[in-house]
């Protein structure tokens, strides 16, 4: 009963984003108050609808509801608790329903928090946010009803992926959704602004929140993603180029590049159709993302092949709305007059070529992927393009990234000297050169890369900080960091973000530059040395968990005969699923991380043991989390919280800065 | 990210590779320096039955024996671009990584860089136009600014 109105709900949530899609836009046209009002309330209708609907999903899974097919396939009754909850979401029907409920969460945020807004471009956005609900709702009911139930049900179901049953999976796929559909908010304030025909300081003030917060969860999600793949692949990789990865990470790029230029658009009002046309290819990346892994047209060709239905029906989903908002695009983005003048060395010149670096690299990851299914389908060559192209093609990018943006962060606005600039950070570059070369004299061996990272990163993080430390004004000191301390969050967030990006990079280099490794076949009782350490493999049990059983090695580490842990990597078997996994043993330290992966028993007696050092492999996450919080703080600024969307009719003077 | 992968596998039911040990110790050279080079090559060498995994990632069976036969072509004193052309002859270009810079592929090779002159190009001449000093004050304008001035 219960399902069966979940299932109802979300059929009537339907029914409203339909009415919505369309009644509030030509009220808006019309200039009909009232045919606008209903978008409000509509907005809040399909949320409470839609939650209530994913609430009975999840109902259905925390009691195993056996006669639900979707239960059946993804849940057991011997699983613990958290995972029959992110049971809900680990599997194409269900995840699409947590998907269509964040996005009318957003369309209802828009709705709530939106009352400043001017009312027709309100009543545009939750239109335009509407009807991409409706698609996804139609998409939902008509090709991937979570709520079907089974004739006969069985005892019991067939579990959940054990790979999934991990809680850094449990929480990956909200937050990359929350990311994912966060970007349709900027899409529908783009293309309410192309139909309104006008962009000003307001809207950007008002998407570049939501961006934020998009921009924020996508990166958590990324990062949470990695972090899996790392402690649970069994040898420690944290990014593979896989299609389903770029398909996240393509949107990141993109979100990245719109962040930067809608603060172009809020303060100094110019790059605003460029602005648009980021906030609308974000979006299609991200609905190209989700075709890519739903349709499983790269990942499998069987998969597209067995339902071509989803593949379809979400292209026919990117194909209209990628052609309404480009065709619009191209109709009304000329109207859209900028106003604010600049120098070629300036700050908005500096954000235009982070913006082009952004952009670029995004489609050489698009190109890459694609690549394979052109080929074969136009040129009849199979091949595939891993990992050494994308490292090759892309990471110039981010060096270029790296190299350019202290300079271009400290640079004022509308005129800059970039003379100027490089002088302030003459201190920093010389810093970063030399903690790069002792670093090279202190390594014995090893390649040219931890180095680089070193000055590279280096550069990112002092630049940072000299940001801080340059607008902080002239001065003493005491009064100067007083000052500094003062200074807007958004100053303090920017920096933050930078940073992390700084600790990421060192981070990469250092990990792929000074990673080392061990791979042998370990007695029990045997020891043996690697970096540094001492490792005793002293035991190989049995252990039976609540829905696995699992071979446990138990190893000792020690270091200069003092112990410093030990460390259980196991191999798991699911039975329900009759699927292995390994659990490396990972010690996390702030320098290293110390990892073990278990192998097989070998014929002649002993297990195989892999054993790594991961330098400042914990510096990644950290890097990542920086960035994220330095959204965090950004977005927490004074002007989001008092004054977005705010049109006083004497605008508050921007400082030229 | 991978999960999803996971679940279409799951859904679509192909084989899904256990994510164990890929090297095994019985597979490594005792010379370190012709290992390094088998473990650099293997990384750019696709396992042809796993999804998006190198033979030195994969565990699968095949990876496995992929390996020892490129081993075994090193030991024979192949150069590293004869035991990869070995391996190519027999699994076809899809076990190349890193694609080849040959006939078409060559527009995946200069995408990039293409992309890149273009996107600056044209950023260069907005900016150098956006750059132009402002008209000067119509007659108008200037009348207005005296009002204003005056007051």
């Amino acid at each position: 009963m219960i399902v069966e109105l979940g299932h109802y709900a979300l059929i009537l949530a339907f029914a409203i984003s339909l009415i919505q899609s369309v009644v509030p836009l030509v009220g808006a046209h019309k200039g009909w108050g009232d045919w606008m009002a209903v978008a409000n309330p509509m907005a809040s209708a399909q949320f409470a609808l839609v939650a209530l609907s994913f609430a009975a999903l999840t109902w259905a899974f925390v009691t195993s509801d056996f006669s639900v097919a979707l239960v059946v396939d993804n849940s057991h009754t011997a699983k613990p608790l958290i995972y029959k909850i992110s049971g809900v979401w680990g599997n194409h029907e269900g995840s699409l329903l947590l998907w269509v409920l964040i996005l009318v969460l957003f369309g209802a945020c828009a709705a709530w928090f939106g009352g400043n807004l001017p009312a027709t471009l309100q009543a545009r956005v939750l239109a335009v946010q509407s009807s991409i609900g409706a698609a996804f709702m139609a998409f939902t009911i008509f090709t991937s009803n979570p709520f079907t139930r089974v004739a006969g049900p069985p005892f019991d179901g067939r579990d959940l992926n054990p790979l999934l049953q991990d809680p850094g999976l449990a929480f990956h796929p909200p937050f990359l959704y929350l990311g994912y559909v966060g970007l349709s908010m900027a899409f529908s304030f783009a293309v309410a602004a192309l139909i309104e025909g006008r962009v000003d300081a307001a809207w950007g003030r008002w998407v570049r929140p939501w961006t934020l917060a998009a921009w924020i969860f996508l990166t958590i999600g990324i990062a949470l993603g990695s972090w899996w793949a790392y402690y649970e692949l069994g040898w420690g990789g944290f990014w593979f180029w896989d299609p389903v990865e770029n398909a996240s990470f393509m949107p990141w790029l993109f979100a990245t590049a719109l962040l930067h230029s809608a603060i172009v658009v809020e303060k100094r009002e110019t790059l605003k159709a460029w602005t648009i046309l980021l906030a609308i290819l974000g979006f299609g990346f991200s609905l190209l993302g989700t075709f890519i892994v739903r349709s499983g047209l790269l990942t499998s060709v069987h998969a597209f092949a067995s339902d071509p239905d989803r593949g379809v029906f979400i292209l026919m989903i990117f194909a209209g709305f990628m052609g309404v908002a480009l065709t619009l695009f191209a109709l009304r983005g000329a109207v859209l007059e900028s106003k604010g003048v600049f120098a070629t060395v300036s700050r908005e010149s500096a954000l235009v070529l982070n913006n082009v670096l952004l952009a670029v690299s995004s489609f050489v990851v698009f190109v890459g992927t694609m690549w394979p299914l052109v080929a074969e389908m136009f040129f009849g060559r199979v091949l595939s393009v891993g990992p050494p192209f994308f490292n090759a093609a892309f990471t110039p990018f981010m060096v270029a990234l790296a190299v350019a943006l202290p300079l271009g962060a400290i640079l004022p606005w509308k005129r800059g000297n970039l003379r100027k600039a490089a002088h302030s950070l003459r201190g920093v570059a010389v810093l970063a050169v030399v903690l790069g070369a002792l670093v090279w004299t202190l390594q014995t061996g090893g390649s040219i890369l931890a180095p680089i990272g070193v000055v590279l990163g280096g550069w990112v993080v002092l630049g940072a900080l000299a940001d801080l430390w340059l607008r902080a004004g002239r001065g003493d000191i005491a009064p100067k960091l007083r000052r500094m301390a003062r200074l807007p969050r958004a100053d303090w967030g920017k920096a933050t973000a930078h940073a992390g990006l700084g600790v990421t990079i060192f981070a990469i280099a250092a990990l792929l530059g000074w990673e080392t490794e061990d791979i042998r076949v370990a007695r029990i009782g045997q020891s043996f040395e690697h970096g540094g350490y001492t490792l005793t493999l002293t035991d190989v049990h049995r252990v039976e968990g609540p829905n696995y059983s699992s071979t446990m090695g138990i190893v000792d580490v020690t270091r200069d005969g003092a112990p410093v842990t030990q460390l259980t990597p196991e191999k798991r078997v699911y039975p329900a699923a009759g699927m292995p996994t390994t659990e490396a043993a990972i010690d996390y330290g702030l320098f290293r991380d110390l990892y073990l992966a278990l192998g097989d028993a070998q014929d002649g007696g002993g297990w195989a043991l892999r054993t790594y050092v991961k330098p400042f492999a914990s510096w990644l996450w950290g890097g990542c989390i920086l960035m994220a919080l330095g959204g965090l703080i950004s977005l927490s600024d004074r002007r989001f919280r008092v004054a977005a969307g705010a049109r006083a009719a004497a605008p508050e003077p921007t400082p030229a800065e | 990210m991978r999960l999803i992968l996971f679940v279409l596998m799951m859904l679509a039911a192909p084989l899904v590779p256990a994510p164990a040990l890929a090297v095994e110790p019985d597979e490594v050279l005792d010379d370190p320096a012709l290992e390094a080079r088998a473990r650099e090559l293997s990384a750019g060498l696709r396992c042809v039955v796993c999804r998006n995994e190198s033979i030195d990632e994969s565990n699968a069976d095949l990876a496995r024996d992929m390996r020892i036969i490129l081993r075994e072509r090193l030991v024979a004193g192949d150069s590293d671009d004869e035991a990869v052309q070995y391996l190519v002859d027999r699994y076809g270009e899809y076990v190349l990584l890193n694609p080849q810079p040959d006939g078409v592929n060559l527009v995946l090779w200069v995408s990039g860089p293409v992309l890149l002159l273009l996107g600056l190009g044209i950023a260069a001449t907005t900016l150098r136009r956006r750059a132009r000093p402002e008209p000067p004050l119509s007659d108008a304008e200037k009348e207005r600014l005296r009002d204003l001035m005056k007051h």
